[in-house]
């Protein structure tokens, strides 16, 4: 195998990993800048995510099922995501510590409530034989290169989450208002915008995402009732790596985080990679507190 | 014929009473002048009748509705026009964007087909026309001035609050601006609350004016009967 092609494939790999971020974290970035709030039970959304993708295939099993698996799991999410908006979320929108509290309590009760469900350990969703290929590329400089189908499907749905969102933000009459709400929100409202309805779609919008990040979770290892856990220690590093509430400063962090994970881990075994990486954006904040891009919102002034 | 009636109202910044019993009654088609010194009460007045406020007791009538209860966007869509003190414009957002936030007041009043930016809200202010694409953060005090009273008037209102619309703005975009509101009051028939320091301008734009001190009404009458002069004493310090 060339180095040339080992160090692609790290690329690739990193690139991969911060596809899965970008989506477990958007909506973190998103209600944060609007809303000013932490939402602790933002991992459950990714791991209800996984075990609809699962239901899902046992209804639906062949090959479409995991195209029907992407929306229904973010739908799902989308859904327990506006009823937590609705239900404590709002209510405690002026105390961002009691929703932080408020928030990981129902972390916990959606853990033990999926344990319940489907027990301890983990359930397995196996990715449809169309995904179960590799694009290897044998001679050349890049000889001995393999692409797994999974991660270039990874890579394409957090493209497309991308750029639908982009696309709602700055080119729809609702994007418009997110971003007037997020700008000046009481102005805002006066000037006839639902600012009420904004936080819920958004808040929700954010969850739906992670449910696709769920889904995705679901190919690459089992979905157990704390897999959430995992992915959101690296989320929140993005969302303050990325400066709150951008959409470009989400995705740009998380490329870092999955690039700088990936190439470390040339180098030091996983857990030291992590310390590093710990390390790494505590430097970073040291100098560049306000993350990579800075959105000026009223929500981030007081 | 009464368009907004002000019953008692009393509005509080945590424990601390900011207005006391407010009332005022404004007529359809007129033009009234919030006249008074600093922290006296006019801004948060006015806050109150856009919703931007809450009111702690009495009652806000308009156009015939209590809407005491109802939040900010659903006085903006019941016809209430806000232009903030000190502008608001969106910094990030450009001009045709903000006018664009504008028409939210339009949702559940007008169909989609007549949802657009009215062409005389560029005929008042041709500026507008010229830097439509510009961020509004960029724009010079006056540009942001007369932004912000086209991005009320893009939701088509019945009625437009003006907080100190004029402040801080030289004096020849200040003339523009006066001739504009003229015009909104002539042409569109928009009934106009103005808070306004400078009492010629007042005078000579409004019909009817309060003076407010320590959050009370102390004094109102007509700009016909009473001369400018004859309350300056109130106002300057």
């Amino acid at each position: 195998m060339q180095e040339s092609a080992f160090l692609l494939g790290q690329v690739f790999n990193g690139v991969s990993v911060a596809s899965l971020f970008v989506l477990a974290a958007l909506g973190l970035a998103l209600s944060f800048g609007l809303m000013r709030v932490i939402n602790m039970a933002h991992g459950e959304m990714l791991m209800l995510g996984g075990y609809l993708a699962y239901m899902t295939l046992a209804v639906v099993p062949g090959p479409l099922g995991l195209l029907v698996a992407l929306p229904v799991a973010f739908l799902g999410a989308a859904l327990l995501g506006a009823v937590l908006e609705f239900t404590i979320i709002h209510r405690l929108s002026a105390r961002p510590l009691d929703t932080l509290l408020a928030t990981w309590g129902v972390s916990l009760i959606l853990q033990q409530a999926a344990r319940n469900l489907f027990g301890a350990i983990g359930v397995q969703v196996i990715a449809p034989g169309w995904l179960d290929h590799t694009v290897a590329i044998s001679s050349g400089v890049l000889g001995g290169l393999t692409l797994p189908d999974t991660r270039i499907f990874i890579l394409l749905v957090a493209a497309i989450v991308l750029g639908a969102i982009a696309l709602l933000l700055n080119r729809t009459r609702l994007g418009l208002y997110v971003r007037a709400v997020n700008q000046d929100r009481p102005v805002a409202a006066a000037m006839g915008v639902n600012a009420r309805l904004v936080d819920l779609l958004v808040f929700s919008l954010g969850t739906g995402v992670a449910g696709l990040a769920g889904v995705i979770l679901a190919l690459l290892g089992p979905v157990t009732p704390t897999v959430g856990q995992s992915y959101i220690v690296p989320a929140f590093l993005v969302v303050i790596l990325g400066g709150l509430g951008s959409l470009v400063g989400t995705t740009i962090a998380s490329l870092i985080v999955g690039l700088f994970t990936a190439l470390i881990e040339i180098f030091v075994d996983v857990s030291l990679a992590q310390v590093l990486l710990l390390v790494f954006v505590i430097v970073f904040i040291q100098f560049r507190p306000q993350g990579v891009i800075t959105v000026r919102t009223r929500a981030l002034e007081g | 014929m009464t368009l907004l009636d002000v019953q008692a109202v009393s509005s509080a910044y945590g424990q601390s009473k900011v207005l006391w019993d407010v009332s005022m009654g404004v007529e359809r088609g007129g033009a009234v002048a919030l006249i008074g010194r600093n922290g006296v009460g006019k801004s948060t007045l006015m806050n109150t009748i856009a919703g931007v406020q809450k009111l702690t007791g009495g009652k806000i009538m308009f156009d015939g509705e209590d809407v005491s209860a109802k939040p900010a966007h659903g006085r903006a869509r019941a016809g209430i026009g806000y232009v903030p003190q000190g502008r608001h414009v969106f910094p990030q957002l450009s001009v045709m964007e903000n006018l664009t936030v504008g028409l939210a007041a339009l949702s559940g009043r007008k169909g989609l087909s007549e949802s657009g930016i009215a062409a005389h809200i560029f005929e008042l202010f041709p500026k507008l026309t010229q830097i439509a694409n510009r961020k509004a953060g960029l724009l010079s005090g006056g540009e942001q001035q007369q932004l912000a009273i086209g991005r009320a008037l893009a939701g088509q209102p019945k009625l437009l609050l003006l907080d100190e619309p004029t402040e801080g703005i030289q004096p020849s975009v200040v003339q523009q601006i006066e001739e504009a509101l003229r015009r909104v009051r002539k042409e569109l028939g928009v009934t106009i609350v103005i808070i306004e320091q400078y009492l010629d301008f007042a005078w000579s734009f409004a019909d009817h004016y309060h003076v407010m001190q320590r959050g009370k009404i102390i004094r109102s009458g007509s700009t016909a009967v009473d001369t400018a002069a004859d309350i300056s004493h109130l106002v300057n310090i």
